[in-house]
């Protein structure tokens, strides 16, 4: 059983009690403690369930690499799943729940005995989940969903604050151990600009619990006191280097509030920081030993195991026998007797042990036994006992130990998971059995250099004399390869203990049969076994990162930190081959997971991403406008009155427009001035029809296409004068479109010369339309000639109307007589509200983007990104009259004479009316006989735009059909996505083809 | 995320500064060339692993289009350029070589 010590534990604080619940139940814990080591020392051991057999299960570690201890963290709309507890600072009011079970932690009905899980062998999705196809929906993806996956996902919107913070240094340095404290000292003392980041709430890492220095605390201490006195060093405290990606980028994770929710404070920070070199001082990660049992609770690492002692004043068990092949372990051991615990025995798998810690612990009358592993753990949800069997046989148990606690150590594996993340190579060590950074192939930056340092334990010297060594001298290359010269060394005494070598274990016993190996756990999350890869192996799988996605070894949230290297010595056992050759899997950042908040930062809600308002923005809020987003925009839908649907609002601004006169906003409308010499030229390449000819004072429709051919944008183009022409896009379309031209003039026809200014913002544009337009800005006063004679259709003038600047073009994208006035963007909200005045005698009506796009599709005019959507040319659309012949070149005429586009079986616009009036489904595709060689149903056309319009009181649709033009009158049958009845055949609906112009086709309303 | 240094303006962009446009040097096709010619010029990119020679737009700068010399496979860059040429400029080669001796120019 686990409890609180009487005393000891570095980083609590006893005189402050802190209340909290686990699976409802009242605990306490002290200050400082962590969620594991408060569960701990009330008695606690049992945190979890595996994913796949849903074993009981305890913590192992202490530190970020926890693969079992993960609980639901919070409740409400502050409900957080997978949090690691040994990661969890305990505060006063927390709440946590135990995940993976049911109906509770303690008895679980999905408990998978290791009899029943041979069934469920690596691999056991491929192999059982494939046929019959349809049980794939309705019986097996139900079923894994019911019993699989961690934790709950919140339902309510995160309450909290996160923030990004942004960094420039010459420096980062991960970990605030010895390692990188040293380093920390070497670079500020050089007057580096420094960032030093620890992921736990406390510098120093391992030295204080692991001894080596005689006063380890006071050096950390002292160190941090000098770093802070640095002004070019910052160090944050829980804040984690989470991932390097290229050319130095960094970023860190930086847990601000966790502990106190609902503070003012932001809950967490990324740091974006860009460093010109990274210092990896990330420390080592034990490994387990694999032995049969070695995942029940009440066996842990050996290091956690006294971590919880020295910094918590918790023991994990009365009885704890040690299991290892190293001299590390001896320190748990020691550490345990000084606690005033009971070690049974260190059960060492090396033949002979001989060393300085060995000699301790014997000294402490503890009894070593050599040559020996363990057979198997007794006790189902608990330890109660190991059996004991000599390491080189079989596993015949040869005694049995009674315990409650297990520590393992297999040995160390530096943690080199940002030397990784951008391309940095491992190398094989022998004499520690560990993957390390392979100094001749870092990862590089711009300038082809090696941009991560890997020091410490990170470089494999585990041994603290060595360590601190190794970290002064990486930091003084470092701070060389920056340019400044180091200043004189100051290294702290030590008195790090030498350490024998140990023997690699990679399973326990050496000759343990398949009983055995399939109770050996790798992967304690995901529920991966030593048998699971040798499966793996057997069945061919011999690529590293097959065998992972195969046994889903090292796929859980822990990312194997655990697993890694044990499942590559099975794989490579299984396989003959040295580790080396197997290789590993390439590691990813996060290094750990973090939220979802501190990647969104402060983009959510209202600032998730800019608005672009027009200057009327305010004048439609006003009004109620239903609102559509259009790009950044926001364009009034419609507006509706008071319980008027948007159907019937839409409905009357269409008739109020077409019978009276109607104000659309068309602010938002590219515009986009293209000036100087070769103006003309240059507008002849960017449209399909010839633009140079156009005169002054006129404007014309255009066709933009890219170099494929495709339509990409429509609009008028108005000649301000001989050199100048103005471009209207499309609203979505303004930014790319200018993109577009400066890459053409830039990079292809840099010796013309033409300028460009995209002045969309510059004017605010207001459509005038519907018969009483003409008469509505007569009546503002104004000196321009606005009669048929004197401004005809497409034609454009400049002047003064009602006292504002204005330009009036003669175009209409409605079929009614239509004036669209541009006027500077400061004038426009009184230009607008100038003509709501002088147009209230004739019922002037604001119409939105709903009404303007039925309009147009009663007119047959096609709308990019309805009619168009990146596959489709002029030709498709019946509009050849806009590509001209004359020309030698412009942007897609190559295109168009490919055979795929002059292909006579190519897709064409045009008109569908449903025999019923009904309106046609959107994305309906009309269908055809037979089937393709997916077995779906041919189809000849698809509907591209389709409404009900209130004008002829029916639904129109358009449409790109099979010889479309050539079939008018035909009717074809289209499908829909209705539910049919019981039994019954698919719902269609019929419609017929006609002309796409559905409203005044002799154009007779807009040439008044 | 890639630093290059803008040629026009001076500054070292972070690549969300920068817009991306593919390979340079591509030599346009218009009407009358072969279908060959024409495909290569749309379609066809070696997609080299190793030196690259490619297009970037200082879109949230000061807008001007660049070309940059870049290892794709080490993202070392061997410098940035001025759009208006039709090949690497001397001083481009010469800073490739000097770190790829093996590489030569197509």
């Amino acid at each position: 059983m686990s409890s609180r010590l009487p005393q000891g534990g570095r980083l609590i604080d006893r005189s402050t009690r802190m209340a909290f619940t686990f699976n409802g139940t009242p605990m306490t814990g002290f200050r400082g403690d962590t969620l594991a080591s408060a569960l701990l020392a009330n008695g606690q051991r049992l945190m979890g369930r595996s994913f796949k057999y849903h074993r009981p299960r305890g913590v192992v570690t202490s530190g970020a690499e926890e693969p079992n201890a993960l609980v639901n963290l919070g409740r409400g709309d502050r409900l957080e799943p997978n949090q690691r507890a040994t990661t969890t600072p305990l505060f006063d009011g927390l709440t946590a729940r135990s995940q993976n079970h049911w109906p509770s932690l303690e008895y679980d009905i999905g408990e998978v005995n290791v009899a029943l899980s041979r069934f469920l062998p690596a691999g056991f999705y491929y192999k059982t989940f494939i046929h019959p196809r349809v049980a794939w929906k309705h019986v097996f993806e139900p079923f894994i969903r019911q019993s699989a996956g961690l934790g709950k996902a919140p339902k309510k919107p995160d309450p909290d604050r996160y923030e990004h913070f942004y960094a420039h240094v010459d420096v980062v340095i991960a970990g605030a151990g010895m390692a990188g404290l040293q380093a920390a000292l070497v670079a500020g003392r050089a007057g580096l600009n420094v960032l030093l980041c620890e992921q736990e709430g406390h510098a120093g890492g391992r030295l204080p619990v692991d001894g080596g220095m005689a006063d380890a605390d006071g050096w950390i201490e002292g160190t941090v006191a000098a770093l802070a006195a640095m002004p070019n060093v910052t160090m944050r405290l829980n804040t984690q280097v989470s991932g390097v990606y290229d050319h130095g980028y960094v970023l860190a994770y930086e847990r601000i509030a966790d502990d106190a929710p609902g503070s003012d404070a932001p809950r967490h920070r990324l740091w974006r920081i860009r460093a010109r070199h990274v210092i990896a001082a990330t420390g080592a990660l034990e490994r387990p030993l694999s032995f049969a049992g070695n995942d029940k609770p009440g066996v842990m690492l050996a290091s956690a195991l006294r971590d919880y002692i020295v910094n918590y004043g918790v023991s994990a068990g009365d009885r704890t026998v040690i299991v290892t092949n190293n001299d590390d372990a001896y320190r748990t051991a020691l550490a345990i007797k000084a606690a005033g615990l009971d070690v049974p025995c260190i059960v060492d798998a090396r033949p002979e042990v001989t060393g300085d810690l060995p000699a301790r612990a014997r000294a402490a009358g503890i009894e070593v036994k050599t040559g020996m592993g363990i057979a198997e753990v007794r006790g189902r949800k608990g330890v109660t006992g190991v059996r004991l069997c000599r390491q080189a046989g079989s596993g015949v148990p040869v005694e049995e130990v009674a315990c409650d606690a297990v520590a393992m150590s297999g040995g160390w594996s530096p943690v080199v998971h940002l030397w990784s993340h951008c391309g940095g190579k491992l190398t094989w060590d022998d004499a520690g059995a560990f993957f390390r950074p392979d100094h001749a192939r870092p990862p590089t930056n711009q300038d082809g250099a090696g941009f991560v340092t890997c020091l410490g334990a990170a470089d494999g010297a585990l041994v603290t004399q060595d360590a601190l060594s190794n970290a002064d001298a990486m930091a003084r290359q470092v701070v060389g390869a920056l340019g400044v010269k180091p200043a004189a060394a100051d290294l702290p005494e030590t008195d790090s203990v030498a350490e024998a070598p140990l023997m690699p274990v990679w399973v326990m016993p050496h000759g343990a049969g398949p009983k055995k190996r399939a109770k050996m756990w790798l992967d304690f999350q995901n529920d991966v076994k030593v048998s699971d890869v040798q499966l793996a192996a057997q069945e061919g799988f011999e690529s590293v990162e097959h065998t992972k996605r195969y046994t889903t070894l090292g796929m859980a949230t822990d990312q194997g930190k655990l697993s890694n290297i044990n499942g590559l010595a099975i794989l490579a056992e299984a396989r003959g081959a040295a580790i080396p050759d197997v290789g590993t899997t390439t590691f990813r950042p996060p290094y750990t997971p973090i939220s979802m908040g501190a990647i969104a930062g402060e983009a959510r809600g209202e600032i998730f991403q800019p608005l672009r308002r027009t200057p009327i923005h305010d004048w439609h809020a006003g009004r109620g406008a239903y609102w559509e987003p259009v790009g950044y925009w926001r364009r009034p839908y419609c507006f509706p009155q008071e319980d008027e649907s948007h159907a019937d609002a839409v409905a009357r601004e269409i008739d109020a427009t077409r019978n009276g006169v109607g104000l659309l906003d068309a602010s938002t409308l590219g515009k986009i001035i293209v000036k100087g010499p070769d103006a003309g030229r240059f507008m002849d390449m960017l449209y399909t029809n010839m633009m140079s000819s156009l005169k002054p004072g006129r404007c014309r429709y255009g066709l933009m296409c890219n170099e494929n051919g495709f339509l990409m944008d429509d609009g008028v183009v108005a000649r301000l004068n001989d050199d100048t022409f103005l471009v209207h896009t499309t609203t979505g379309g303004a930014d790319h479109v200018h993109a577009h031209m400066e890459d053409w003039l830039q990079c292809e026809w840099w010796d013309w010369q033409v300028f460009t200014a995209n002045v969309t913002e510059a004017w605010a544009q207001i459509a005038v339309v519907g018969p009483k337009a003409r008469t509505v800005l007569e009546k503002l006063g104004t000196g321009i000639d606005l009669s048929a004679e004197g401004l005809p259709f497409m034609a454009w003038a400049e002047g003064r109307i009602g006292g504002f600047d204005a330009r009036v073009f003669r175009i209409s994208f409605s079929g009614e007589l239509s004036f669209e006035v541009a006027v500077p963007a400061s004038q426009g909200l009184a230009f607008w509200e100038a003509l709501m005045e002088a147009g209230g005698e004739f019922g002037i009506t604001p119409y939105g983007t709903e009404a303007l796009h039925v309009m147009r599709a009663e007119k047959g005019f096609i709308m990019i990104g309805d009619e168009t959507d990146g596959t489709v040319i002029p030709q498709d659309l019946g509009l050849d009259w806009a590509i001209s012949k004359k020309k030698d070149d412009y942007l897609g005429k190559r295109a168009h004479e490919r055979s795929h586009m002059t292909d006579p079986e190519r897709w064409k616009l045009v008109g569908l009316e449903t025999v019923d009036g009904s309106v046609l489904p959107d994305g309906s595709y009309a269908i055809a006989e037979g089937e393709n060689a997916n077995g779906q149903r041919n189809t000849q056309g698809r509907v591209t735009s389709t409404y009900y319009s209130p004008t002829l009181g029916k639904g129109i649709a358009m449409g790109l059909v099979l010889n479309g033009p050539d079939r008018m009158g035909e009717v074809l049958t289209f499908n829909t996505t209705e539910v049919p009845e019981r039994g019954g055949p698919p719902k269609t609906i019929e419609a017929q083809i006609v002309s796409p112009v559905f409203y005044d086709p002799e154009g007779e309303k807009q040439n008044v | 995320m890639l630093i290059f240094t803008c040629p026009y303006c001076g500054i070292a962009a972070e690549e969300t500064e920068l817009t991306p446009g593919g390979e340079a040097h591509l030599k346009r096709y218009g009407p009358g060339s072969s279908d060959d010619d024409f495909e290569e010029y749309l379609f066809l990119r070696p997609n080299a692993k190793g030196v690259h020679f490619e297009r970037w737009r200082h879109s949230h700068g000061c807008g001007k289009w660049f070309l940059a010399a870049r290892d794709t496979a080490t993202l070392e860059v061997f410098g940035t350029y001025s759009a208006q040429t039709t090949e690497p400029p001397a001083e481009i080669v010469t800073a490739i070589r000097a770190k790829r001796p093996d590489w030569s120019p197509a």
